[in-house]
């Protein structure tokens, strides 16, 4: 089923790849898309029944997300008062151009929760793909309109939607600096720290329950993992000298950090749990931004050991350094996707710093955003999206690209100065 | 109390994550779920924050050792994390004075402009921290009253997007404690 749609999904793409395809930027939701060969499903969400009540649009919330996934074309909905019972008039949308439909309802059960309910149509074959319902407490209805938008993404694509996980980020607000935790759309954010020093480089544990963090509340670097459901704080790095740039391996029990206690900014690697820190790599030069491959066989990090910040690969043991960047003078903050294939990192070009992808496999390098100021790329779960921070209109914000770099979104949310962000892992 | 509340906000976020039932199932009355109804109708946004923090300030004047911060200050050029000459006789002035309080701890805080990576930036301070280190240590400071550390980017001394403020921000700042 799914692949008869994506053979209709390449037909549609192939008929419009000669057409230079601009749709027009949606500003209630920041999606912009641009470029040609676009391949996307267009989709219609119905207003859900009985969500004007809700403070929450389920709908506008789904279909905000399958936008920004650059998946999905939204197509307005053509029949009023669908819910997931109803049998919509498919040749109707059929004749708008949709070929799936996504129509629920929300309603508030007696002891206050809030069920969502949907149901997921092809219009083209004419066939019910399935739908669920999420009793949920009313401050999470927007988790289950993530919920809703990740099986319809997983139903159409294939792939595992990331809509209900958590992106961590931190805002400048003033003098005053704190640490978020958000939905994936940057919204219904929760505060894990408040300070007045600066927060920089949060990294969210494999199992999504911890924060690493650089804090520079007692005046220098000092790295702490922080539980946020019970907010419990423990400062694991705090040697002599600079402490940062926390990485996790993949199976949570170790963090590669950059320590100056032995001089010069060099990598280690510390338990979890604490304790003394183990050299990965020594050096005469700066190597700092570790990352783990998913496998936790090998770290990329940055060096300027060739004169200028590249990017390396060095085994887990610390065995066999291999140069990974080559073009440009200036490469940093390596992330690597879940899936291991790709690699994005930030390159000076020109003045510009910009976000860079590149295929792991073949080396190729692409250039993923046309802003000048990015920092701190971060994989979506399901390596279909990169999270980066950049400077929009003199102010910091947040964005979302698609990694072909066509579809980008505006993440909302907090006000004032955004940065640092990284994505969680999937929840279960 | 607080982390009990965010707890519970962050119970609920998974529990709602676990709830899904299919369609045709009615839907799961979860007993668990009800004491969860204490966060209905509010904003985690707001209020909400584990582990505020006081705010500390070390630095006050009359610890500095009568020192202006003009006197404690070392500027550095673009992409460079060398000495300058003209600093010698600043850097001269603090050794004699950390040499004579042996008991005072002093910090090195290094500095960069506002461009690229936090991260590298980071780095990059740390070497002209060092760099201050070094030229003290140099002159017979003890190593063991000296730490070199690294705010990056993240302290600009003065705020500007041209070389005026970047020239200013390229620094590292001697600290008594």
């Amino acid at each position: 089923m799914i692949r008869l749609l994506c053979n209709r999904f390449r037909l549609f793409s192939s008929l419009c790849f000669a057409l230079f395809c601009c749709v027009p930027a949606i500003a209630q939701f920041r999606v912009e898309v641009s470029g040609v060969g676009l391949t996307q499903v267009p989709i219609t969400v119905a207003p859900f029944k009985g969500q004007s009540t809700s403070s929450a649009k389920i709908s506008e919330i789904v279909q905000a997300d399958l936008e920004r996934s650059g998946q999905f074309r939204p197509v307005p909905a053509m029949q009023a008062g669908l819910d997931e019972v109803s049998l919509p008039d498919l040749s109707v949308f059929r004749r708008a151009g949709s070929d799936a439909i996504v129509s629920g309802s929300v309603s508030t059960l007696a002891d206050g929760r809030v069920d969502v309910r949907f149901r997921l149509w092809d219009v083209v074959k004419g066939q019910d793909l399935g739908g669920q319902s999420f009793a949920v407490n009313a401050a999470d209805a927007r988790l289950a309109a993530h919920r809703v938008a990740d099986y319809v993404y997983e139903k159409l694509t294939g792939d595992k939607g990331a809509f209900s996980t958590r992106i961590a980020y931190v805002t400048k607000s003033g003098s005053r600096y704190q640490l978020w935790v958000a939905d994936s759309d940057g919204e219904n954010a929760q505060s894990a720290l408040a300070s007045p020093e600066p927060i920089i480089s949060p990294a969210w544990s494999p199992d999504g329950n911890q924060l690493a963090y650089v804090s520079f509340e007692s005046r220098k670097p000092v790295i702490y993992v922080h539980n946020v459901s019970t907010g419990k704080r423990r400062l694991i790095a705090n040697f002599k000298g600079s402490n940062s740039a926390p990485a996790w391996s993949p199976d949570g029990k170790t963090l590669a950090v950059t320590l100056s206690r032995d001089g010069g900014s060099q990598l280690f690697l510390l338990s979890a749990a604490g304790g003394e820190p183990r050299r990965l790599i020594q050096s005469s030069s700066i190597d700092t931004e570790p990352v783990f491959t998913p496998d936790g066989k090998q770290i990329y990090f940055v060096s300027d050991r060739g004169g200028s910040p590249q990017i390396y690969r060095v085994g887990a043991g610390g065995q066999g350094v291999e140069r990974v960047t080559f073009s440009g003078s200036y490469n940093i903050s390596p992330s690597v996707s879940h899936d291991g294939r790709w690699l994005a990192y930030i390159s000076r070009v020109g003045g510009a710093f910009k976000l860079h992808l590149m295929d792991a496999a073949s080396g190729s390098v692409r250039v993923l955003s046309d802003t000048s100021a990015d920092e701190s790329p971060s994989f979506a779960p399901n390596s279909k999206l990169v999270v980066y921070a950049t400077q929009v209109q003199g102010r910091e914000a947040l964005m979302t690209t698609t990694l072909d770099g066509k579809v980008k979104a505006r993440l909302t949310g907090q006000s004032g100065d955004i940065r640092e962000p990284n994505w969680g892992p999937f929840l279960n | 109390m607080r982390s009990l509340f965010v707890s519970i906000v962050v119970s609920a976020f998974l529990v709602g994550c676990g709830s899904s039932v299919p369609l045709n199932n009615a839907p799961v009355s979860d007993a668990s779920v009800k004491t969860l109804a204490a966060t209905d109708g509010e904003n985690g946004a707001s209020g909400v924050k584990n582990g505020g923090v006081a705010p500390v300030d070390l630095g006050q004047n009359d610890s500095q050792m009568g020192l202006s911060d003009a006197k404690r200050t070392v500027y550095f050029d673009y992409d460079s994390y060398v000495v300058k000459p003209e600093f010698q006789a600043l850097i001269a002035e603090n050794a004699k004075i950390i040499i004579s309080h042996p008991g005072r701890k002093v910090s090195i805080e290094g500095h960069t402009d506002e461009t690229g990576g936090r991260e590298y930036n980071l780095a990059l301070g740390q070497k002209r921290a060092d760099a201050v280190v070094g030229a003290l240590s140099v002159l017979g400071v003890p190593s063991s009253q000296l730490e070199a550390v690294s705010f990056g980017k993240e302290k600009p001394a003065v705020q500007g997007n041209d070389e005026t403020a970047y020239a200013k921000n390229r620094r590292a700042e001697i600290r008594y404690q």
